[in-house]
């Protein structure tokens, strides 16, 4: 037949078609998944904790016991020793991110989820934890416990 | 690119055979052919439904506290989530209007006739879950015009005798509009409505598979008396592309409405604020909308209103039946269906139309 001859000089053209046609589709198909990736990124939520925060008040808290308070989105923890000074921490473990909790018998932070350890300065000390806790400022104001976050440099 | 990826699945699960039905079936072609591609664009637009629905649950809280702010969220604080939403409410229209469009076709091409009874019947039925989508759908932003749209159509199904109460507590989670409401409308939105869906679009697809596309009779009269007259095409690749360009050109339509003209919210519902002046249903609930507002209150001892949703539901069921009255040949009833195919149309549109520009 003469279709081997008539596709000879089509060949280029239907090259330049298939160019054409194939790189309309994926800019189109891009232009429908670009969106869509977007879309699927959630917004970065809005931190109102601000950069300080009321954790507790005077006489709450006894001696040689701990406290969970908010501190933005995360939790805090507070320490009341007993020699009546306190001490503020993220509360967030650095291993897997459990909330921990203060040992009264052990005066130590420990994390109930794989047994990880912290000292009361927050550094770690035993059990997997990678890196030392994020400790807070504490100041009294009135009768208020107020938790700042440390002043960078 | 694809070709040994395409032998390699070949040699295992033996493509060949599974394309080949769709390799002997053709599709007829003469003048009126384009109507075939309005059921293919149809599914087109609840395959779209599906996806940016299923992109919208990511964000959205069903609630009467949370629903309006967190579309309100999608609005304006997720990225590209005006246009998601845009499309999602913009292609839930055009695949109405095209899934009316198709029915008429149907209608007009005798496609319904023996032995596409059941197609006909799925489809009338898969009509009637897309209007249910529509309007649960409405209610989910939790605006005020969808709260009382919500409010007058379920009061409306409320008519019925005897089974309407109970149907509307169970429709609205209690004797009023509230939070429960749109708890089960979120649930019958994108559970109990996307199942049923599939699956008769599933008995649809395979009717259709089964049985070939039909040829309107006048073709088929001079096809037969005229034989080499008859053109086909196969459904794959011919049909396909085809229907591929116009599934191409949807999109292009879609885009373009849902990012020139983005879908409002509106205003957050409150129970306890007046209708708004000149509320109205979306356009495809008008034309029974109207109806029922031009029954006068009373008809001799019957209410206006159980007559108007008596005779919709009357018409409703005569439509779903509607090729069993032309099973057999008499040409009585041929010219019947026709007349009343066109009263249908010109009825649906007139009233529409009138619904929308009445006070």
């Amino acid at each position: 037949m003469c279709a081997d001859q008539a596709s000879q000089p089509d060949a280029s053209r239907r090259r330049a078609i298939e160019l054409f046609l194939g790189g309309g589709i994926l800019a189109s198909l891009a232009s429908f998944i670009y969106p869509v990736l977007r879309f699927l990124v959630p917004p970065a939520v809005i931190d109102l904790g601000g950069d300080e925060v009321v954790a507790s008040k005077l006489g709450e808290m006894k001696p040689n016991s701990g406290k969970i308070f908010r501190f933005g989105s995360r939790p805090g923890l507070l320490i009341l020793n007993s020699d009546g000074t306190y001490r503020a921490l993220s509360a967030t473990c650095t291993h897997l991110g459990c909330t921990v909790q203060y040992r009264p018998d052990l005066r130590e932070i420990w994390c109930a989820c794989h047994n990880g350890t912290y000292d009361l300065n927050g550094r770690n000390v035993s059990g997997p934890p990678p890196r030392p806790l994020t400790v807070f400022d504490v100041h009294q104001r009135g009768d208020e416990i107020v938790v700042s976050r440390k002043r960078e440099a | 690119m694809f070709a040994p990826l395409i032998r390699w699945l070949d040699e295992r699960i033996h493509l060949d055979d599974l394309i080949a039905p769709f390799k002997h079936k053709t599709v007829p072609r003469h003048r009126l052919s384009y109507w075939y591609f309005f059921g293919g664009i149809t599914l087109f637009l609840f395959i779209i439904q599906v996806l940016t629905g299923i992109l919208l649950l990511l964000y959205y809280r069903p609630g009467a506290n949370e629903a309006f702010e967190s579309v309100q969220y999608i609005m304006t604080r997720v990225q590209f989530g005006w246009l998601i939403r845009s499309i999602h409410a913009w292609s839930a229209n055009l695949m109405i209007f095209t899934a009316f469009v198709h029915m008429f076709s149907v209608l007009f091409l005798k496609a319904y006739r023996k032995p596409r009874e059941l197609t006909w019947v799925t489809g009338v039925i898969l009509l009637v879950l897309v209007m249910g989508f529509g309007f649960s759908g409405y209610l989910l932003p939790w605006n005020t015009l969808a709260f009382f749209a919500t409010k007058v159509g379920t009061e409306i199904a409320g008519q019925v005798p005897i089974i309407g109460k109970p149907m509307m507590i169970f429709l609205r989670g209690g004797e009023e509009v509230t939070g429960a409401t749109l708890s089960r409308f979120f649930g019958f939105h994108v559970a109990v409505l996307p199942g049923l869906v599939v699956v008769l679009i599933a008995i649809h697809l395979f009717l259709v598979q089964r049985q070939g596309m039909s040829v309107p009779p006048k073709v088929e009269a001079a096809w037969t008396a005229n034989p080499s007259a008859r053109r086909e095409m196969k459904f794959f690749p011919n049909f396909m592309l085809r229907e591929m360009m116009a599934w191409y050109v949807a999109m292009g339509v879609l885009g373009a409405l849902a990012a020139i003209f983005p879908w409002n919210l509106g205003v957050k519902a409150d129970p306890f604020v007046s209708a708004p002046a000149g509320i109205k249903p979306e356009w495809y609930f008008l034309f029974m909308f109207q109806t029922l507002k031009m029954i006068p209150s009373k008809v001799w001892f019957v209410d206006g209103e159980v007559l108007g949703v008596l005779g919709c539901s009357l018409a409703g069921l005569l439509w779903l039946l509607l090729p069993f009255f032309e099973s057999d040949k008499t040409s009585r009833a041929k010219v019947w269906i026709t007349g009343l195919s066109i009263f249908a149309l010109v009825y649906v549109i007139g009233m529409s139309v009138y619904g929308y520009v009445a006070k």
